[in-house]
């Protein structure tokens, strides 16, 4: 009984510091005013938010005596998929020149999102 | 026998990862579950080995797990920050900044788990390569000195990635 009642508590504790972080990400989308600085917010403090909403949902599962485990693949896959949308966005933002323009790299000619064909 | 382990297993891990990924797909673990995943996982990488035409030579799987856990507790000191840096810091105050960062890396899957861990971590973005894929650039949201930053990334990740990638 006693671990179930821990369990539980501990559920509640995730799920509060979950979306504790999802709330601070929402609220640095907002206040930053720079595309680049925006990005940062929700890609790094969703991880952790949303992380520990699913590690609240397993110990949930736990407690109700019904382990589950697709969660650690949704973690997974997060961790895999996040910096891609987040390296799209930041792509997407050089190429519009909708930021400060970055400095040349030292050995190659230019960087792969700048480097346009003549005819365009 | 090392040929018929090579044509039978292609990509090893990617089995590994193939049949725990199944097994947890199931959300149980029973025998005839296990063995499937497994069959998957010795069939998908065969008959997708055509478009991956060169496996990365060495890898360490004991220093990718290593590395793994450093990442991470990264993550979670890098979450605090950065909602601190969202939470404190005036958009006045803020000193965002580029970061180049020259590779020594050369393979391919090494430098996307490099870009991959940068924009994980401590307020970094990873935002493209350069044509020829010799510099990362990577976006800093709060940063006093550019130059420690670059250093954390060389000697942190880009070093423990060199000796995986061997």
């Amino acid at each position: 009984m006693t671990a179930q009642i821990i369990g539980t508590y501990a559920a509640a504790l995730s799920l509060l510091i979950g979306s504790g972080f999802v709330l601070v990400g929402a609220i640095g989308l907002l206040k930053f005013n720079d595309p680049m600085t925006r990005l940062h917010a929700p890609t790094k403090v969703g991880t952790v938010g949303i992380g520990m909403l699913l590690l609240a949902s397993m110990l949930h599962s736990l407690v109700i005596g019904d382990g589950s485990f697709h969660e650690l693949l949704i973690m997974a896959f997060l961790f895999v998929t996040a910096p891609i949308s987040a390296n799209f966005i930041a792509k997407v933002n050089i190429h519009r020149r909708a930021c400060e323009t970055p400095p040349a790299p030292p050995r190659d000619d230019t960087w792969s999102t700048l480097q346009t064909p003549e005819s365009d | 026998m090392a040929r018929a382990y090579r044509w039978l297993l292609p990509h090893p891990i990617l089995t590994l990862i193939l049949a725990v990924v199944w097994t947890l797909l199931q959300n149980e673990v029973s025998a005839g579950m296990v063995v499937f995943g497994i069959i998957l996982g010795i069939i998908i990488p065969w008959i997708t080995s055509v478009w991956w035409p060169d496996t990365p030579r060495g890898f360490r799987l004991d220093k990718m797990i290593s590395y793994s856990l450093i990442v991470m507790w990264d993550i979670l000191v890098a979450n605090v920050q950065v909602a601190w840096i969202v939470l404190t810091v005036p958009n006045s105050k803020l000193k965002p900044a580029w970061i180049v960062v020259p590779l020594k890396l050369r393979e391919p899957e090494a430098i996307t788990v490099l870009a991959g861990t940068i924009t994980l971590t401590p307020g970094t973005v990873s935002a493209d390569l350069s044509d020829e894929g010799h510099s990362l650039l990577v976006h800093v949201l709060h940063t006093d000195d550019p130059d420690a930053v670059l250093n954390d990334i060389k000697t942190r990740y880009e070093g423990r990635l060199l000796e995986i990638f061997s």
